[in-house]
């Protein structure tokens, strides 16, 4: 039987941790979340020996305080789950501001190996380390590596092992305070032995009483004894009468003063020289006439790579499907009707190719946002787009997953993991929906023509973007003042030197996303695009009502006798006031399995021939749609209908994918309903303004 | 102390290097900013301030960025 043992990889960002972790483990990883939290959690093994050793990349961090949940995360694991080793991945060439979260780690007296990363980049820039020495003042083993080049894998694994096997001891060195601060802190000890055994044993003495000093809420939120609390409350007060500072700032300067005091003797540099390169880069691309025109360019080229070249693959994938339906329904006799060719031909094998249908767009998107991510342009487009997102309170990162809507809000979704924040997070996902992705424009396509002249096509086009534009704009600034509501976070955000991006990583990178939406995403879209068959298919009108009715007439019989056709009837009298009807209705919850569905939809109930039916001209049967449509409905309605489209409730698809990134129903959910009511709400005043202009 | 020359970092040219003297913000952002290496009494050159565009400096080594409404709530001391 192996031993197992946990290994937690603690680091900046930027510090090349995620280089580490696909260094030991390499493709043996599993994406997930921390409990509770939309924060990624990855997770690897490796062996060595008769060791089993199980790796979890922490998320990048500065610190290890309570104030981002980010940091939490972080934090709680190393104390809730012990890990046997934590590794500390620290930029070799830019050691003092890196060690500022080993110090953080010193104090929690965890069993510690610093891994110096980018030693090459370190030494090109003329530093020189004193390991040895270093290694004894800050009591933990230190390796040299270079994470994206594989260099130092050995050492390091010897070193996770060496750490292990070591007897945890009491530290000689730590972090001195000066006598003020200490002071507060060994009264504040003194009492935490007395009144708060559990915590003590739990926490650790010295990292609790520096902690409650530092204001921390959790920590603070954790202890019971009063006197402990005044305790506290009276040291700050009269360390803020000395310093005339927040004590955890004096205790921040002081680390760095450990830090400077420990790098001193140490470290050797020859040159300052670190950002020779990347400032002429940063002299272009953030320059503030050619930033933004560079940043378009970058995103256009995202984008048209997302579902321009994604669009083959996509067409392959959809042919294979078809070539398997048509295989799978040739093993019934011509003409019968078989439930169970039904169930496999309509229900799972377009449900697999709904699914499958998105993995070029995914994959191809990922690989996009490994590039910029791991080049460093990330955060400089995120500052470039700040100044505009900011205004309606969010990131500017989120441009990014705002953009990838309009092609669709599958891996739109996906792509919000690039934002740290939560609550960005969320605004986000429930404002994408709201961008017209390419679903839609079938639907607009289809409209647009049949009610407005040519020369208002254009422009009709245009306003419906226009409107999911502004109308995602109000969503968020009402999600921001309300469910979402704090402060948004200042921006502050770290320029990573520019580098090469290694092809590895970007692989990884691509593979697991890929793989976890097939995986969770994809599960879910399957079974809802199951029940949504069986919903328009059952129950099936009888054989009678059936006879002598032409295939077309057959189909619109059959939706009209299912389940969705009888709720399109029974929501009629809600659906008038916006001017649609029962055949509208049926439609719209129809193309809830996909936007895209609607169209054929329609056609179904208008009893025209759809597409599928052989021997007919694709254009020529939506142009017979287009016929009926205009025969029915006025251009207010063919209005109507587009921008309830736009707006209300997201494909199964969206729906899953919400659930998979929030972590929850009820944000799914909230978003689903909520869209609804948005769109119930918006085309009715439309509707209603319309009628009373127009009549 | 002699009068020292106390000023918001916005209005710090590129180029120049100061020192921190204080930060008012509140504890999250302070400490935040802590980790990042903006301590009192840290050297902060400032790499652009041209407005519009980025603000950026370089604080222990590394390439920060701030938004200038913080720019403005960071003070500064001339170097000696």
């Amino acid at each position: 039987m192996d031993k197992k043992i946990k290994v937690a990889l603690a680091g900046n960002p930027n510090s090349g941790k995620t280089s580490i972790f696909n260094m030991l483990t390499g493709a043996r990883q599993h994406v997930g979340n921390y409990p509770g939290v939309t924060v990624e959690k990855k997770e690897g093994t490796f062996k060595y020996v008769d060791l089993e050793i199980t790796l979890v990349d922490l998320p990048g961090t500065y610190s290890l305080s309570a104030y981002s949940t980010e940091e939490l995360v972080a934090r709680n694991f190393v104390i809730e789950e012990q890990p046997d080793v934590v590794v500390d991945i620290i930029d070799a060439s830019n050691i003092e501001r890196n060690l500022y979260l080993a110090t953080q780690l010193i104090e929690m007296n965890v069993p510690l190996v610093l891994a110096f990363n980018m030693s090459d980049i370190a030494e090109q820039r003329g530093l020189k380390f004193d390991i040895e020495q270093l290694s004894k003042l800050l009591e933990a083993t230190i390796v040299s590596t270079v994470g994206n080049k594989g260099k130092g894998k050995t050492e390091l694994v010897d070193a996770i092992i060496k750490t292990y096997e070591q007897d945890k001891k009491q530290r000689i060195h730590k972090v001195s305070y000066g006598e003020e601060i200490e002071h507060e802190l060994a009264i504040i000890e003194t009492l935490l032995v007395d009144k708060e055994q559990q915590l003590v044993e739990k926490y650790g003495l010295r990292w609790l009483a520096v902690k409650l000093l530092e204001c921390d809420t959790d920590v603070t939120a954790k202890v019971r004894s009063r006197e402990v609390l005044e305790a506290v409350t009276a040291s700050t007060g009269h360390l803020k009468d000395i310093f005339g500072d927040e004590p955890e700032i004096v205790m921040a300067d002081r680390r760095y003063g450990f830090i400077s005091g420990a790098c001193q003797e140490t470290i050797k540099t020859t040159v300052e020289s670190r950002h020779s390169t990347s400032d002429m880069i940063d002299a272009v691309v953030t320059n503030r006439i050619l930033g933004i025109p560079i940043f378009l360019i970058l995103m256009y080229l995202v984008f048209f790579s997302t579902f321009k070249i994604g669009k083959y693959p996509m067409g392959w994938l959809e042919q294979f499907f078809a070539w398997a339906g048509t295989t799978i329904a040739g093993f019934w006799p011509a003409g019968s009707e078989s439930w169970l060719k039904s169930l496999l031909v309509d229900g799972v094998i377009s449900g697999v190719g709904g699914v499958l249908v998105f993995l070029p767009n995914i994959l191809l998107l990922f690989l996009a946002i490994a590039l910029l991510e791991d080049s460093g342009y990330m955060a400089r487009a995120a500052f470039i787009m700040d100044r505009i997102m900011h205004k309606i309170g969010l990131h500017g990162k989120s441009f990014i997953p705002m953009l990838i809507g309009f092609g669709c809000s599958v891996p739109a979704i996906m792509a919000t993991r690039i934002l740290e924040n939560r609550r960005n997070r969320l605004t986000t996902i429930m404002a994408i929906p709201l961008m017209s992705c390419g679903a839609k424009l079938t639907i607009y396509m289809l409209i647009i023509p049949a009610f407005f002249q040519e020369k208002w096509r254009g422009p009709m086009l245009w306003l419906i973007y226009l409107i999911g534009i502004v109308l995602s704009i109000v969503v968020i600034k009402v999600l921001r003042l309300s469910v979402f509501k704090g402060e948004t976070t200042p921006f502050v955000m770290e320029l990573p030197p520019y580098r090469m991006p290694t092809g590895k990583s970007v692989c990884i990178h691509m593979w697991h996303r890929g793989w976890m939406y097939l995986r969770k995403a994809g599960t879910i879209i399957l079974a809802v695009s199951i029940i949504l068959w069986a919903a328009m298919s059952y129950p099936k009108p009888s054989e009678q009502t059936l006879a002598g009715l032409s295939y077309e007439q057959a189909q619109q019989k059959g939706l009209e006798h299912s389940v969705i056709g009888r709720i399109g009837q029974a929501i009629e009298p809600a659906l008038k006031p916006l001017g649609f009807d029962w055949k509208i209705g049926t439609a719209l919850i129809g193309a809830t399995a996909a936007k895209e569905v609607f169209v054929s939809q329609l056609a179904i109930v208008y009893a025209v021939n759809s597409q599928e039916a052989e021997g007919t001209d694709g254009e020529k049967s939506t142009q017979n749609l287009r016929e009926k449509l205009q025969a029915n409905y006025t251009p207010l309605t063919g209005f109507c209908i587009m921008l309830f489209c736009l707006i209300y409730a997201p494909c199964v698809a969206t729906v899953a994918m919400t659930r998979q990134e929030t972590n929850s129903w009820g944000w799914a959910l909230f978003q689903f309903f909520g869209l609804t009511a948005l769109a119930y709400v918006v085309t009715l005043i439309v509707y209603q303004i319309g009628n009373y202009i127009a009549g | 102390m002699e009068d020292e020359q106390i000023r918001p970092l916005s209005n710090v040219r590129s180029g120049e290097t100061v020192k921190l003297a204080s930060i008012e913000a509140g504890r999250g952002l302070h400490s935040r900013l802590a980790s990042m290496g903006l301590v009192p009494n840290v050297e902060i050159t400032v790499i652009n301030n041209s407005q519009p565009g980025p603000f950026v400096i370089s604080v222990k080594n590394s390439k920060v960025m701030l938004g200038r409404g913080m720019a403005h709530k960071i003070w500064t001391r001339k170097l000696k």
